[in-house]
């Protein structure tokens, strides 16, 4: 019974990998650009929340409805006035823009917050729990995570789906220059998909304040579970992304259970066995580069 | 004063240059074609005026306004539209998100979903299938249609009949008098000359990034031509 209960523990963390996931999916899907910079902007999402959370004494949860529209307006400007100027020469341009920018986000974070590790208090909600059955339970945040991650998938789809504007994003994602002839501001774009890639971010970092500690310089860690969410996913598949933070989650809590210190290998091991077996991810999307 | 004035153009790519001083005026209503032969400079000019390229802001001015420096999706809204070579249809999307994509910058005008439909009864039957998985001349049909739903004052059209059978180039350009009799202006580049000559009022030769030849088709003897075409004297 405790695999079955680190089994269930590793599919709710998948939704807090897809959340991760979905932002940097998002950009490379629609700009083929790799966000560097997306773990560290998280965990500026917790600090954001940190912050509202400390001097106003708002449950974070609650402040996830600030944090939200700070993070999509400094995902627009941030697309703006510097990511658009590195597109069109090659992928360097954006790669190093997004490293540096992680590096200068960590040290502000590490200025302003010290390395001190933070913590976000949501109360009731972290403690409670579903019982399944008499050995078996489901805490109420990891499912209500998952559950987020669930809907914010579906709505993202129904918006490329059914909206003209999702339309013009995934236009622009086939063909930014035909975009333009569509009347179609390519930049515009680029800038709503980095500020829904950041809004989805900043949900996640909430979670990850509240679910555990966090600290300025755990960007990286972050971005390396969205990537192998993203790759044994499938790169550019929404879908495929939730399945594959499941199966990292799945893989870790399971390694866990073996051995303590193999939480993050077994998880390392499952994406290194994918990217040898299935290079281009279990749900590839058609005609992806 | 004309719809579309390009006066003096030049383009380049990097150290290359494109176009030499090229000036061309295009007339609300008219069919113009533009011929020349491959690397002429054709399609770098059909993108300078659809504003994928950029030039000195005067350099084209469309119905009076210095257009040169805008970029396409403004220009888009004033009434240029361009069917790009190679066709460009958006492959993840169908056949009508592609239209649907048209549609997106809301310009008023004649052309909606159900009249691309009616001028190209093809692209009806298709509207749920993916463009990548259509054949060359749907594809085609599907730029052009794409192309309509901007509700274009003026029609740019880069060799719409490349690699495709002669039988289908016939049904693209049958429905062209639809598209002319709502009064869009229509340019029309081809290697094809038979084909553009054949429906334009006025014709442009380009050689090597000038122009060599201009006239009315029936004023344009074949030697003409042939000389303007491939530099001949």
């Amino acid at each position: 019974m405790t695999w079955v209960n680190a089994m269930v523990q590793g599919v709710m963390l998948g939704g807090l990998y897809a959340l991760f996931a979905t932002g940097l999916s998002l950009i490379f899907g629609v700009m083929r650009v790799v966000n560097l910079a997306h773990g560290v902007l998280t965990i500026l999402a917790a600090f954001i929340a940190f912050f509202i959370v400390d001097h106003t004494g708002l449950n974070p949860l609650v402040a996830m409805a600030i944090v939200v529209p700070v993070m999509f307006t400094i995902g627009y400007v941030l697309q703006r006035l510097l990511i658009n100027f590195t597109l069109g020469s090659g992928v360097l341009p954006p790669l190093l823009v997004t490293f540096g920018l992680a590096v200068v986000i960590e040290n502000i974070l590490l200025k302003v917050f010290s390395a001190d590790s933070r913590g976000l208090d949501a109360g009731r909600i972290e403690n409670v729990s579903i019982r399944l059955t008499s050995r078996l339970a489901v805490g109420w945040l990891p499912l209500t995570i998952f559950l987020v991650a669930v809907v914010l998938l579906v709505a993202m789809q129904l918006f490329f789906d059914r909206t003209t504007f999702g339309r013009a994003l995934r236009a622009t994602s086939d063909d930014a220059e035909a975009a333009q002839l569509m009347a179609i501001d390519n930049r515009h774009v680029y800038a709503v998909a980095m500020g829904l890639a950041l809004g989805i971010a900043g949900v996640a970092g909430v979670f990850v304040g509240v679910r555990t500690t966090f600290g300025p310089l755990e960007g990286p860690v972050l971005l390396i579970f969205a990537f192998e969410a993203v790759i044994i996913g499938g790169l550019g598949s929404l879908w495929g992304t939730l399945v594959g933070g499941v199966i990292l989650g799945v893989a870790q809590t399971l390694g866990a259970q073996l051995a303590p210190g193999w939480f993050q290998l077994s998880g390392h091991l499952v994406f290194l066995a994918v990217l040898a077996v299935r290079p281009t991810g279990l749900f590839p999307r058609v005609g992806a580069v | 004063m004309s719809l579309l004035e390009v006066e003096a153009l030049d383009q380049f790519y990097r150290d290359f240059q494109a176009l030499f001083g090229v000036s061309l005026r295009v007339d609300e209503g008219e069919i113009v074609a533009i011929i020349g032969a491959n690397g002429a400079g054709k399609s770098t000019f059909l993108k300078t005026v659809a504003g994928l390229l950029r030039s000195d802001a005067d350099a084209v001015r469309f119905d009076g306004n210095s257009v040169g420096g805008r970029p396409a999706y403004r220009r888009v809204s004033m009434g240029i539209a361009l069917v790009p070579e190679g066709r460009r249809v958006f492959p993840s999307l169908s056949v009508e998100e592609n239209l649907r994509v048209g549609g997106f910058g809301k310009r008023p005008g004649w052309w909606n979903l159900r009249r691309v439909y009616e001028s190209f009864p093809l692209l009806s039957k298709l509207s749920t299938r993916p463009a990548a998985l259509l054949s060359g001349g749907e594809q085609q049909a599907l730029a052009i249609g794409r192309a309509l739903m901007t509700n274009p004052r003026m029609l740019l059209m880069d060799e719409i009949s490349l690699g495709l059978a002669p039988i289908i180039v016939k049904q693209l350009y049958q429905a062209i008098p639809a598209i002319v009799a709502e009064g869009t202006t229509l340019v029309i580049v081809e290697q094809d000359i038979t084909q553009a000559l054949g429906i334009a009022h006025r014709a442009y030769c380009f050689l090597e990034g000038r122009v060599s030849l201009h006239g009315r088709p029936a004023d344009l003897t074949r030697d003409q031509i042939r000389a303007a075409y491939f530099g001949w004297r």
